[in-house]
């Protein structure tokens, strides 16, 4: 039985079949939040397959770290690595979003293998992982909490209020990622509402704060590393700033949206530019 | 700031409903209400908010980052310096609009139904019925109407707000509907919440010669077998039931209720009264605390019983799935309703 998967190995190797598995979904639907995927799958290539200890087999084995995804409408980026970790079947990707499908386009607890919570209602997940931290601590579990949350939830008082309570209870197993990649529904974040110095808000918060580039996939490891090693009692975020459309040089430099538009010959289109990527 | 075209999700799944292959088989966040080749007008709200603002100077319009998906930036590309953009931070949006309304401004805030009624509630309750500002709520994708799953659907939106004392509760049909209740909506000194249809919306009442009027309920057709009573989108499908129904030689009277609260009591005993007609309420909302529980209330005080139905969303969380398949099964598609009502009969 495998308690820790993979670990070291390819990273970007990882990541590149992360945007591959969401680049399939994404053509199966016509649709989905495929920008948000590409720019969070080094992210995600470093937590399921360097940071956090997980059962594929056994997605509710009580040893695993939790992972927490706030920010539901980027299940297509999940379960793209998800089917990566071997929590989901590959083939299942073909109904991404289809009627009675384990995939919905928004994530949801009690559809999917490996999903802890459910989104579509922004905000929530850094309360739950207050939560969920404390529990750990009282039942003194050595694994972790960790919570992915946009940008755009920045914009949410819940937020605070958990990121406030996270300090006051030390929970140094609690570890937050939050992707910046300034953009949400009604156009770019930092424009939308102001939300830096993010690095100076979370330091006053009492967070161990750390801001990468989080496409660069040795930066994000060894971010994850400092983050794990538990910091004089403190909670962790790894402030991620990506690039929406990442490993796709046409979507990169696509006009940024927050439902990104892709045409329906494009599909194919991504996913060459995104072996071409790999192999140079 | 890129144009709706570009940017809304729904320009992806109208366009892709002339593609049979993928017609309506996903759980997207925003799918089309329109039937098949149904006359549809852009942005009915937006474009009524404009012209309702160009006359009044109170006049404000704020978003909690859905500006896009409620039709508030045709207000904001109108009006850029009255227009709002408070972040994703819905009970922001309620305590400031509330801030705003106490200065003597009137603002038209905007977000999705879930979250004015779920995350917002008490700002609401508190900063704003509780003092009968003049707060105008407008609230996009109302009961089922997204197939995203239970965070995008609002299928308690109309028991919470009935529930506020101070608030007046719409439920609009159709784009002409939503243009007429914009100026009234400004008219009414007290704070409004609107179930919001956005995009291209159906055009439905015109041909029956059809005026809003806040408070009041109308007979948009007559009808010897059954009396349908319904607000909003179900109105829309219990039009369609009443054309295919004739074919079955049932006659259909459909009265429309737009304004869920305060109920105009007094044409729905009037119609209710009429003997020998099925009364169903068909809502597109829970069974629990809608329009059919009000309507019920209403005709039992007067110590009417008539035959009753009532058609309305399970008392449970919803699946996500393709907007018709959901219909479908959860009663409220045409053919559903049509199917209910034959088996009453
Ligand atoms: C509480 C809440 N308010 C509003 C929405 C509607 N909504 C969905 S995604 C989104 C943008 C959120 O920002 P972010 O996640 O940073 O967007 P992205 O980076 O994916 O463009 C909004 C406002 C929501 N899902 N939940
Ligand atoms: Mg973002």
């Amino acid at each position: 039985m495998t308690t820790q998967i993979g670990h070291n190995t390819d990273l970007p190797e990882r990541a590149y079949r992360i945007r591959r598995n969401a680049l399939r979904m994404g053509e199966v639907q016509g649709q989905g939040y495929i920008a948000q995927a590409l720019d969070i799958a080094d992210v995600l290539a470093v937590a399921y397959f360097h940071a956090m200890t997980y059962r594929p087999e056994d997605p509710h084995w009580e040893g695993r770290d939790r992972f927490l995804l706030s920010n539901g409408h980027y299940a297509i980026a999940l379960y793209a690595a998800l089917i990566e970790a071997g929590i989901i079947p590959e083939d299942e990707l073909e109904t991404y979003g289809a009627d009675g499908s384990r995939l919905p386009m928004s994530g949801m607890a009690a559809y999917t293998p490996g999903m802890e919570m459910s989104g579509g209602s922004l905000g929530l997940g850094m309360s739950i992982a207050v939560g969920m931290a404390l529990g750990l601590k009282r039942k003194t579990s050595g694994n972790r909490v960790y919570v992915l949350f946009s940008d755009g939830e920045l914009d949410e008082g819940s937020v605070w209020e958990a990121v406030m309570s996270a300090a006051h209870y030390g929970l140094d197993n609690l570890i937050a990622v939050v992707d910046v990649n300034n953009q949400q529904a009604d156009g770019p974040s930092t424009e939308m509402m102001g939300f830096e110095p993010l690095v100076d808000k979370m330091e006053a918060f009492g967070w161990f704060t750390q801001r990468v580039d989080g496409n660069d996939i040795d930066a994000v490891r060894d971010a994850f590393d400092a983050a794990k090693a538990r910091n004089a009692g403190k909670p962790s975020i790894i402030i991620a700033d990506t690039l929406m459309g990442k490993g796709v040089p046409f979507l990169e430099a696509r006009e940024k949206n927050h439902f990104i538009r892709v045409e329906e010959h494009e599909w194919q289109l991504a996913l060459s530019a995104l072996d071409q990527g790999r192999t140079a | 700031m890129a144009d709706i075209k570009t940017a809304a999700p729904e320009a992806r799944t109208e366009a892709a409903e002339v593609r049979p292959k993928k017609k309506l088989t996903t759980s997207a966040m925003i799918a089309s209400i329109a039937s098949e080749g149904q006359e549809t007008r852009p942005a009915p709200f937006g474009h009524a908010l404009v012209e309702a603002a160009r006359a009044d100077e109170r006049i404000v319009g704020m978003t909690a980052d859905l500006g896009k998906y409620t039709d508030l930036h045709i207000f904001r590309e109108a009006f850029p310096d009255r227009y709002y953009q408070m972040g994703m931070a819905e009970q922001l949006l309620f305590g400031a609009a509330a801030g705003l309304a106490h200065e003597g401004f009137i603002p038209f805030a905007t977000t999705y139904a879930v979250f004015a009624s779920r995350r917002a509630y008490d700002f609401i309750h508190q900063t704003i019925a509780e003092e009968n500002l003049p707060v105008k709520i407008a609230a996009a994708l109302p009961g089922l109407t997204s197939g995203y799953g239970p965070s995008h659907q609002a299928t308690e939106d109309l028991a919470l707000f009935r529930a506020m004392p101070n608030m007046t509760v719409l439920d609009p049909c159709d784009a002409l509907e939503i243009e007429q209740a914009v100026p009234a909506m400004l008219a009414h000194d007290g704070p409004v919440y609107m179930r919001l249809l956005r995009g291209k919306v159906p055009v439905v009442l015109e041909e029956y010669g059809y005026r809003f009027e806040m408070g009041k309920a109308k007979i948009i057709r007559g009808g010897t077998d059954v009396l349908v009573i319904s607000s909003g989108l179900t109105t829309m499908r219990a039009l369609e039931v009443a054309r295919t129904l004739e074919a079955d030689k049932v006659s259909v009277a459909v009265l429309h209720v737009p304004t869920i609260k305060p109920l105009d009591t007094e044409t729905i005993l009037r119609e209710a009264g009429k003997t020998g007609r099925m009364v169903l309420v068909v809502e597109n909302h829970t069974v629990v605390g809608g329009l059919g529980e009000a309507v019920a209330r209403v005709l039992l005080q007067e110590g009417m019983a008539p035959k009753f139905r009532h058609i309305g969303l399970p008392d449970e969380f919803l699946a996500a799935g393709a907007l018709p398949t959901l219909h479908d099964r959860y009663g409220i598609s045409a053919d559903a309703i049509a199917a209910s009502i034959k088996g009453w009969l």
